[in-house]
């Protein structure tokens, strides 16, 4: 069983070990290894268009994962005391935006967009002032607001989860002490919701700087760090690849590790507190 | 003064989930609704959309019949293979692993998760394609074997990049798992193979049912690995949709088929509801 376990775990780190691997080779071949070099990460630092899709993936991670945050810790905050018609209601549409495949939702936003920006940009045009009124069109906020919904989704379900985990008795004991009830928000339940707040914050981050299939549709002209890597992939494997590769994944996984300490912290203070 | 805290409180709540309502009003609801007007549109001549009322978007599914026969094939394939893989790592994590190590192996299984499917992919391109296993093989004169563009590297994919999400719930639900049950069991002189089909692997099912249900579900709208791995010769319903909206821009014929795709989801999701109901009494899904 051992030998069984420990085969998965090869299976599963291998293939990446071997793409770092190859990012350090000297040559041009992706499967000689001539020696030693970090050329292709001088070269791939260089490229603009690399960099550009780089910038443009980290703004829109952070900007929906910001949001996500936000909405999303409000949203959890306010369900519990909606009625569980309206808390149904809520849970339902998290739950599609969570397992409606990303396909289908860059499609709708895409459609929908469209069609939205096909009747504002005349109308805007009519009533704007100036010589040049703006056009509205896909990009950046489009990104962001598709990758928001699964992020939203993401963060409200986390937060929740703690929230449900919380003893009323204290938030009780807060207001027997007769605290305001944003005392009690700011002192009570804010410091113990905090670190899942945070870690859907980081998972919503990740989500959003590794999506490729929902950006594919809604980027419009802008490109991602993902859409540019698939389309160089399909342009040719080259160590160049290889390093952008072994750059976004150390990324990940240092935001992903991030967020697994602090979950991870949450369930012990949940475990010792019982 | 009980009806202006009252007020209050309603006020509170609604401006608390004022924004997230609105986001998924604007961004899920409405879309998903633009989408299921298009579907009964008309292709524009130079392509997008064109108002109309058809079923002919429906009535021509059947022409993209491969993409639905491949995706339904592939996808519980997958998630089944995955699973046989999953499982046993699945067990030995929960119950015969050092507990001391224990959280590191786990987060050693789902840190892979989060990190890019599409660089995960393509290590496998890179490993399948001409310069690698079959350039190796070729060094001990096995000549011309061709792996990448084959079901079988589109199912080695799948396995690889859904791994995590299949071992994950069912560590969850072995995890759960009382072991006195096991002693009682053993207590009684069940052997350990009959103590695990008659107490361990029952107890588990919800766990394995919500990652074959999650797997499926993911799976049915995957677009990366086939493109991939699959080489446009082994294409899912994904790759169907993205062809019809980026390349030839019919726009109605796709949103019919992301209709349809929302339906298929809708059904293996209830069903699996259903049968998870029925094995455990809860109908948690767990998704991190």
């Amino acid at each position: 069983m051992r030998t069984l376990v420990t085969s998965v775990y090869l299976f599963l780190y291998a293939p990446i070990a071997l793409v770092v691997l190859f990012s350090f080779n000297a040559g041009r071949s992706a499967s000689e290894f001539t020696g030693f070099s970090t050329m292709w990460y001088s070269k791939a630092l260089g490229n603009t268009f690399l960099i550009t899709a780089l910038q443009n993936s980290l703004m829109i991670a952070f900007t929906s994962a910001v949001l996500a945050a936000v909405f999303g810790t409000m949203a959890a905050l306010g369900m519990q005391r909606l009625s569980s018609r309206g808390r149904a209601i809520f849970d339902g549409l998290f739950a599609a935006a969570i397992v409606v495949p990303g396909v289908v939702i860059g499609i709708a936003t895409l459609v929908a967009l469209v069609e939205v920006f096909s009747f504002l940009n005349p109308a805007l045009a009519s009533i704007w002032p100036g010589d040049k009124p703006p056009q509205l069109g896909l990009g950046y906020g489009s990104i962001i607001a598709a990758h928001g919904l699964f992020s939203l989704a993401l963060v409200t379900m986390i937060v929740k989860a703690r929230i449900a985990s919380l003893g009323r008795d204290i938030v009780e004991a807060s207001s027997d002490l007769y605290a305001t009830p944003f005392t009690t928000f700011r002192q009570i339940v804010l410091p113990q919701i905090l670190p899942s707040v945070l870690a859907g914050f980081l998972l919503a981050f990740t989500f959003s700087f590794d999506d490729f299939i929902v950006a594919f549709f809604v980027a419009g002209s802008k490109t991602t760090l993902p859409i540019y890597v698939f389309a160089s992939i399909r342009r040719g494997v080259t160590p160049e690849i290889n390093a952008i590769a072994t750059m976004v994944l150390v990324a990940s996984l240092l935001i992903i590790l991030i967020a697994r300490v602090l979950m991870r912290d949450k369930t012990t203070k949940v475990q010792a507190g019982e | 003064m009980p009806l202006t805290t009252d007020r209050k409180r309603q006020l509170t709540t609604a401006a608390l989930v004022a924004p997230a309502g609105l986001w998924l009003f604007v961004f899920l609801v409405l879309p998903f609704m633009a989408m299921v007007v298009f579907a009964f549109g008309e292709r524009a001549p130079e392509g997008g959309y064109q108002a109309a009322f058809t079923f002919a978007q429906f009535a021509n599914l059947p022409s993209r019949a491969a993409a639905f026969w491949n995706t339904m094939m592939i996808a519980p394939v997958g998630a089944f293979l995955c699973l046989i893989v999953a499982y046993p790592v699945a067990y030995y994590l929960s119950i015969k692993s050092n507990p001391k190590y224990r959280l590191v192996l786990v987060s050693l299984v789902v840190v892979p998760f989060w990190t890019s499917l599409l660089v995960r992919t393509y290590a496998w391109m890179y490993i399948l394609g001409s310069r690698g296993i079959p350039n190796l093989l070729g060094m001990i004169g096995i000549e011309d074997v061709r792996l990448l563009n084959t079901p079988g590297a589109v199912l080695l994919g799948i396995v690889y990049g859904y791994l995590p999400l299949m071992i994950m719930p069912i560590y969850v639900s072995l995890e759960k798992l009382d072991r006195r049950l096991l002693e009682a069991s053993a207590d009684l002189g069940a052997k350990p193979v009959s103590t695990f089909f008659r107490i361990t692997l029952p107890l588990s099912l919800p766990g394995v049912m919500t990652g074959v249900a999650l797997v499926i579900i993911l799976l049915l709208g995957e677009y990366l690995i086939p493109q991939l791995l699959g080489g446009g010769k082994v294409f899912f319903i994904g790759n169907a949709l993205v062809d019809l909206f980026l390349q030839s821009r019919n726009w109605p014929s796709g949103s019919a088929i992301a209709v349809t795709l929302v339906v298929v989801v809708v059904l293996v999701l209830s069903v699996a509801m259903h049968i998870a109901w029925k094995v455990s009494g809860s109908r948690q899904v767990e998704l991190v």
